[in-house]
C-alpha cells in the first residue's frame, strides 16, 4: 500500500486510471439505468417509481462510501503521514457531498408517490441530511485551513480530525432503519442475501458498479487536479524566491 | 379526497436530475485536471 503513496508512481497508475473509470462508468452506468427503466419490470407495490431505485440506491452508497473513505484517509494520514492518503481524503469530498444531495432529492423525488410526503424527519433521512451537512462542514474547514486558495500539501489536521469524528454517522445511517420506526424501507440488500427479485436486483448491482466507476474517476481526476495545482504553485514559488535572492545580489 | 399521479413524472425529474448532475460532475472534474496540469507544465516550462 505504502508503495501507492508515491506521487510519481500515482500518477503514472492515473493517467490511464482515469480516462478508463470514467468511460467505463458513464458506459455501465448507462446501460444499467436504461435497463432499469426500458426493460426492468414495475414494482407490484410501487409501480413505476420504483425505478428511481437504480439511481438512489448507488447515490446512497457512494455518499456513505466516500465518508468512509475520507476516514480512512484521514486516519492513513494522522498515524502514517501518507503524502497521498490526504490529497485523496480532499478529493472525495466534492463527489462525496454531489452523490449524498443527489440521493437526498431522488428520495424526496420518490418519497411523494410511494410516502405521500416529500420529507420526513426520521432516523434514515435526517442523518442522511446531517452526512451532507459533515460534507460541507469539511470542504469548508479544509478551505479555511488553506487559506482559500488551495496551497498547502495535503489536508490539514483539523480537517482529518472531523473526518475520523463524521465517521460515527455512518454506522448511525446504516442501522437507523433497524434502530428506529421509520417510513423508509429497511435494508433490501445485506451480506450474502437481498430481499429483491433478480429483475430488479441485477440492473440495480450494475447501476452501482457503473456509478463506482464514475465516482472513482471523478476521486482520480481530482486528485490529479489537486496535484498539478501543489506543484505549479511550488514551482511559482522557488522561482520567486530565486528571483528575489538574484534581486539581493545586485 | 385522493390525489393521482403520473409516476412516469417523478421518475423523470429524478432521472433528469440525477443522470445532469452526474454528468455535469464529470465534465467539470475532468476540465478541471486538464486545465490544472496545463498550469503545471507552463509553470515548469517558464
Amino acid at each position: 500500500m505504502h508503495g501507492f503513496a508515491n506521487p510519481a508512481r500515482f500518477l503514472r497508475i492515473a493517467r490511464w486510471a482515469t480516462p478508463l473509470c470514467l468511460l467505463l462508468g458513464l458506459l455501465i452506468a448507462g446501460a444499467a439505468l436504461a435497463w432499469g427503466v426500458f426493460i426492468a419490470p414495475a414494482d407490484a407495490l410501487q409501480g413505476d417509481t420504483v425505478r428511481i431505485v437504480y439511481l438512489h440506491v448507488p447515490t446512497a452508497w457512494l455518499g456513505m462510501a466516500g465518508w468512509s473513505s475520507i476516514a480512512i484517509a484521514s486516519f492513513a494520514e494522522i498515524v502514517w503521514r501518507h503524502p497521498l492518503a490526504g490529497i485523496a481524503a480532499r478529493a472525495v469530498a466534492l463527489p462525496g457531498a454531489v452523490f449524498t444531495a443527489v440521493c437526498l432529492l431522488t428520495g424526496s423525488i420518490w418519497g411523494r408517490p410511494a410516502w405521500g410526503t416529500w420529507w420526513v424527519w426520521d432516523g434514515r433521512l435526517t442523518s442522511m441530511l446531517v452526512l451532507l451537512f459533515l460534507y460541507c462542514g469539511y470542504m469548508a474547514l479544509e478551505a479555511a485551513a488553506r487559506g482559500g486558495n488551495g496551497a498547502g500539501q495535503g489536508q490539514s489536521r483539523m480537517a482529518a480530525i472531523f473526518g475520523l469524528v463524521g465517521a460515527v454517522n455512518i454506522p448511525v445511517i446504516h442501522y437507523s432503519v433497524v434502530w428506529w420506526n421509520s417510513l423508509h424501507q429497511p435494508p433490501s440488500i445485506t451480506m450474502g442475501k437481498s430481499a429483491m427479485a433478480g429483475a430488479f436486483l441485477w440492473p440495480l448491482l450494475v447501476a452501482v458498479l457503473g456509478f463506482s466507476l464514475i465516482f472513482g474517476g471523478v476521486v482520480l481526476a481530482r486528485m490529479r487536479a489537486i496535484l498539478a495545482d501543489e506543484q505549479a504553485e511550488a514551482r511559482l514559488r522557488r522561482k520567486a524566491l530565486r528571483a528575489s535572492a538574484d534581486e539581493g545580489e545586485w | 379526497m385522493t390525489e393521482t399521479f403520473d409516476q412516469w413524472q417523478f421518475v423523470i425529474a429524478a432521472y433528469a436530475i440525477g443522470g445532469g448532475v452526474t454528468l455535469g460532475l464529470v465534465a467539470w472534474s475532468w476540465l478541471s485536471m486538464r486545465r490544472a496540469e496545463r498550469r503545471r507544465d507552463r509553470a515548469r516550462e517558464s
